[in-house]
C-alpha cells in the first residue's frame, strides 16, 4: 500500500509526539508506531523533567547547562547543551499549557525536586530543578502528548513496524517502509520529511530497565543504510534497578532523601562523592556500587546493595513515590516504608545514536553534512547533549526540546520543498527481508541468539570493560551473526506475527551491539559511562572527540569528530 | 517449579473457533505470568501470540484474563496465581489472534469523551496556576494506562456495544475535575447520552480489575453526581 504525507514520524514516544504537536494542523502528518502510542517507553520515565524555572530556589539555565556538560564528562556539544537548558523552560511551560498535571507548590506553581548531578552555582550543592508529577512524570508526558495528537487529529498508524528507510541515490530521504503487524502487509510512506524517534536499545543487555520492544530499530536501520552512529560506546547503567529484574527505581528515591548502603550498613557514597553523596551522577554511583561488591561489601557478599528509604516519612514514600512503592511491593514482596530494597545497576539509556544537529537534522560525517529530509530525536538520536553520561531527567528534557525543534524545522522543510521521487521499487528490500524469514528453512532460534547476546553484552560491555573482554565479545558477536543468518521463523502467519517481529528485532540488536562494542574497544580511555579498567583515566589529549561508527563491507569503520566547546573548558570531574 | 498453563488459542487463518492448548513450563515463584508466556513462545511454540512491552505494569499492553480475572500478565507473579493457570483474551472484545484483541472500539470510546485539556484562554508566559488541592482532586484518574482491564470486566460492555465503558469515563473525569479545564459541559453532554454513564449499574468489577488501583466506580459516580448537580468542584 502507498501513502503520501508531508511528514512521517516513526515512533510515538515523547520525541515523536512532541514533533507531531508542532506539525498538527499545519501539515499532513502521520505517526507510525509498532505499539499503540500510549505503550511507548516514555511512559515508564519516573522522576522528573529538569528546567531552571527557579520556582523553589534560585536557578539559572546556565547552571543547568554547566551541570549537563560536566555530567557528560565534557563530551557534550556545548552549543546543544545551551539550547537544551535554555529551551527546557519554555518546553515545560508548553507541556503545562497542554494540560500536563504537574505536582504543585503551595502557591500553585510547578513543584520541583532534587536530582542527581543538578546543582546550584556550578556545583556548590543540589538544586530543586526537576519538575515532576509524582513518580510518573513520563506517563503524564506521554498521555498529554497523545491527547494533543487526538485533539489535532493526527493520523496514527498503530502496530506498524518500520522495516526500511528510503534514501535515494542522490542522498535524499523520501520516506519509510512499514510492516503492518495486523495484516502482514507492506506499506510505503512517501514523505517530504521523516523523523526517526524510535527510542533506545537497552534490550542488548540482560538486566535492563527497558521495554521488551526496545531493540534500536531506528539506529539499526540507519546503520544498515550506511549512516553513522555516534558515541555508541556510551551506555548508561542506572544505579537502582530492582535486583535481577532491572525494573527502574527512580533517582527520585534518592532525590527525596534515600540512601545507598552496603552489607555493613555504611553510606558508601561518602567515600566516592563527598559533596553530592547519593545524588552524584549515575555513572559514578553505578561504579561505586560495583566497587563495594568487588571488595566484598555487597549484601551477604552477593552482587547487590541496598536502597534505604526507611528513614523517610511514610507519607513522602506513599505520595511522592507511589509507583515505586507499588513495584517494590509487587515484584519483591517488600515494603519500602520498613524494608531495605535490594538493587543493582540496570542498563538504562544510550547516550549515543544517530548524529543530528540542534534542529534534529541527521548528519552523516565529520563535517556535519546534513542528509536532506531525515530527522532524528530522542534516545535514538545523538545531538549530543548527554556526552559520556546523561544526567537524570535530561532524557525527558531532550525529548521535548529536540522533538519540538525537529517538528518545527520539519515544517520549514515541508513548506520549502516538493516531494522528491521515491527510489525505484521502494519496498523491494523490505519484501525480500520478510519473505526470506517467512519462507526460509533456517533452524536457529532468534530467542536463543538474543539471550546469548544479552548475557555476553552485560558481562563484557557493562559498567566495567577491558580489551580482553571486549575482544572475546566481538568474536561472540561474529558467531551470533553467523547463526542469525540461519535463523528460522516458526510462525508463518500473516496475522499478528510476533515471532517475525521479534526475529527482526533480534537482527537490529545484533547490529547496534556491533557498533557499541567497536566503539568501546576503540576508545582507550575512561569517560562517563564508558569505563575501561585497562585505561582508567580520562584522556582529553587523544579522546576528547566523538566516535562515528560506519558499517562497511569490510566491517565497522571508525571516524571521529571534534566536541563543540563554547563556555566551559574541560576540567577534572569531582562531586 | 513447574506450572501448567492452559491458554486459549485462535488463528483466523486456520481455526474456525477458539480452543485451549496446554503447556508445562519451568518457572520461579517470583516470575511474572508474562515470563511464563515468554518461555512458551520463545522456546516451545513460536506461534503463541500476545501483546507486551514494558513488562512492569506501566504500558498497559498485556491485559488478559488470568484465572478468570482481568490482569496485566507482567504484574501478576506465579506465586500469587498457583500452578494451574488459565489464560484467555479479554472478554467483550473481538479476538484478532490468540490473546490479542481488537482495541479500536476501546480507543474510539476513549476519543469520544474529548480526552484533552480544553481551555481557550490565551496561555500565560509561565505556568497556569493550580493549587495542590485542585491538583489532588483528579489525581486518581490521571493514573490510567488505557489497558482495558476495567472496560472488559464490565458486564454492561459484554452485551452493549454502545456503552463508552469505564476507561472512557475515567479519562473524562480526569479533565472534568481539572480546575484548568473549560470543556466539562461538552464532555458531560457526551456522557449524558444513552451510551454514557447511566448505563453503569455500579457492579464494581472495574475497580477490582484496575491494575493501577484507580477507584473507577467512584470516578463514575462522581461524574453521575455532577450531571445531576452541575457542580464540577
Amino acid at each position: 500500500m502507498y501513502h503520501r504525507f508531508d511528514a512521517v514520524i516513526v515512533g510515538a514516544g515523547g520525541a515523536g509526539l512532541m514533533a507531531a504537536a508542532q506539525l498538527a494542523g499545519k501539515a499532513n502528518v502521520a505517526v507510525i508506531s509498532k505499539l499503540y502510542p500510549t505503550r511507548s517507553h516514555t511512559g515508564a520515565a519516573q522522576g522528573g523533567v529538569a528546567a531552571a524555572l527557579g520556582n523553589l530556589e534560585e536557578d539559572h539555565w546556565i547552571w543547568h547547562m554547566f551541570d549537563t556538560v560536566k555530567g557528560g564528562d565534557y563530551l557534550v556539544d556545548q552549543d546543544a547543551a545551551e539550547v537544551l537548558a535554555r529551551e527546557a523552560i519554555d518546553a515545560v511551560y508548553e507541556l503545562e499549557h497542554m494540560g500536563l498535571p504537574f505536582n504543585r507548590t503551595p502557591d500553585g506553581r510547578i513543584d520541583q525536586r532534587r536530582f542527581g548531578g543538578h546543582t546550584r552555582n556550578f556545583g556548590e550543592g543540589p538544586v530543586r530543578r526537576a519538575c515532576y508529577a509524582a513518580d510518573r512524570t513520563g506517563h503524564m508526558i506521554l498521555q498529554t502528548l497523545y491527547q494533543q495528537g487526538i485533539k489535532h487529529q493526527v493520523t496514527f498508524f498503530n502496530e506498524m513496524m518500520m522495516l526500511d528507510l528510503l534514501i535515494t541515490d542522490d542522498g535524499v530521504c523520501t520516506g519509510v517502509v512499514g510492516y503492518d503487524i495486523h495484516s502482514g502487509e507492506i506499506h510505503v510512506f512517501h514523505a517530504k520529511a521523516v523523523l526517526l524517534a524510535t527510542g533506545g536499545f537497552g534490550r542488548v543487555f540482560k538486566v535492563t530497565s527497558n521495554a521488551l520492544s526496545l531493540a534500536g530499530d531506528g539506529c539499526a536501520i540507519a546503520f544498515r543504510r550506511g549512516l553513522p552512529l555516534e558515541d555508541m560506546e556510551f551506555f548508561q547503567f542506572h544505579p537502582t534497578g530492582i535486583y535481577k529484574l532491572g525494573i527502574l527505581l527512580s533517582e527520585a528515591c534518592r532525590g527525596e532523601g534515600g540512601i545507598l548502603r552496603n552489607d555493613k550498613g555504611e553510606r558508601f557514597m561518602e567515600k566516592y562523592a563527598p559533596t553530592l553523596l547519593d545524588l552524584a551522577p549515575r555513572d559514578m554511583v553505578s561504579r561505586s556500587i560495583y566497587m563495594e561488591i568487588r571488595e566484598g561489601r555487597g549484601i551477604n557478599g552477593q552482587d547487590y546493595v541496598h536502597l534505604d528509604l526507611t528513614h523517610l516519612p511514610a507519607e513522602v514514600i506513599e505520595t511522592k513515590l507511589p509507583d515505586i512503592t507499588d513495584f517494590v511491593r509487587t515484584y519483591m514482596g517488600l515494603d519500602p516504608v520498613k524494608d531495605l530494597i535490594p538493587i543493582q545497576p540496570t542498563a538504562h539509556y544510550s547516550m549515543g545514536g544517530i548524529p543530528t544537529d540542534v534542529d534534529g537534522r541527521v548528519t552523516i560525517d565529520e563535517e556535519n553534512t546534513v542528509l536532506p529530509g531525515l530527522y532524528a530525536a530522542g534516545e535514538c538520536a545523538c545531538v549530543s547533549v548527554h556526552g559520556a553520561n546523561r544526567l537524570g531527567t535530561n532524557s525527558l528534557v531532550d525529548l521535548i526540546v529536540f522533538g519540538r525543534r525537529a517538528g518545527r524545522h520539519m515544517l520549514k522543510t515541508i513548506n520549502e520543498n516538493d516531494f522528491h521521487p521515491l527510489p525505484k521499487e521502494p519496498d523491494f528490500r523490505a519484501r525480500a527481508e520478510v519473505s526470506a524469514l517467512l519462507e526460509g528453512d533456517g533452524t536457529e532460534n532468534a530467542n536463543v541468539i538474543r539471550e546469548e547476546l544479552q548475557e555476553a553484552m552485560f558481562r563484557d560491555c557493562g559498567v566495567f570493560r577491558t580489551a580482553e573482554g571486549l575482544t572475546s565479545l566481538r568474536e561472540k558477536l561474529t558467531e551470533l551473526r553467523h547463526r542469525y543468518s540461519r535463523v528460522g521463523v516458526r510462525d508463518k502467519s500473516r496475522t499478528f506475527n510476533m515471532d517475525l517481529v521479534e526475529t527482526i528485532e533480534t537482527g537490529y540488536l545484533l547490529d547496534v551491539a556491533e557498533a557499541v562494542v567497536a566503539g568501546a574497544l576503540a576508545r582507550e580511555e575512561s569517560r562517563g559511562g564508558h569505563f575501561r579498567e585497562d585505561f582508567p583515566q580520562r584522556d582529553d589529549v587523544n579522546w576528547l572527540k566523538h566516535t562515528l561508527a560506519y558499517r562497511t563491507s569490510g566491517g565497522i569503520e571508525m571516524r571521529y569528530k571534534p566536541v563543540v566547546i563554547t563556555r566551559f573548558e574541560p576540567k577534572e570531574r569531582k562531586y | 517449579m513447574q506450572v501448567h498453563l492452559r491458554i486459549q488459542r485462535f488463528n483466523p487463518e486456520v481455526d474456525s473457533k477458539p480452543y485451549y492448548e496446554d503447556h508445562e513450563v519451568e518457572v520461579e515463584p517470583t516470575d511474572r505470568v508474562l515470563d511464563a508466556l515468554n518461555k512458551v513462545k520463545w522456546f516451545h511454540d513460536g506461534t503463541l501470540t500476545y501483546r507486551r512491552s514494558c513488562a512492569h505494569g506501566v504500558c498497559g499492553s498485556d491485559a488478559m484474563r488470568i484465572n478468570g480475572r482481568n490482569r496485566l500478565a507482567c504484574k501478576v507473579l506465579i506465586r500469587d496465581v498457583g500452578t494451574n493457570i488459565t489464560i484467555e483474551p479479554l472478554v467483550g472484545f473481538r479476538v484478532i489472534r490468540d490473546l490479542v484483541v481488537d482495541m479500536e472500539p476501546f480507543f474510539n470510546a476513549y476519543k469520544s469523551v474529548l480526552p484533552f485539556l480544553i481551555n481557550d484562554d490565551p496561555a500565560p508566559t509561565t505556568e497556569r496556576l493550580q493549587s495542590p488541592e485542585d491538583r489532588e482532586r483528579f489525581d486518581d484518574t490521571t493514573k490510567c494506562i488505557l489497558c482495558a482491564c476495567c472496560t472488559s470486566s464490565c458486564p454492561i460492555t459484554w452485551t452493549n456495544d454502545e456503552f463508552v465503558g469505564p476507561a472512557a469515563i475515567v479519562n473524562a473525569h480526569r479533565f472534568i475535575f481539572d480546575s484548568r479545564d473549560q470543556g466539562a459541559a461538552e464532555r458531560l453532554a457526551v456522557l449524558n447520552q444513552k451510551s454514557g454513564v447511566w448505563r453503569c449499574r455500579t457492579v464494581f468489577n472495574c475497580t477490582e480489575a484496575c491494575p493501577r488501583g484507580i477507584q473507577v466506580t467512584r470516578a463514575i459516580e462522581e461524574v453521575k453526581r455532577t450531571l445531576l448537580t452541575g457542580d464540577v468542584s
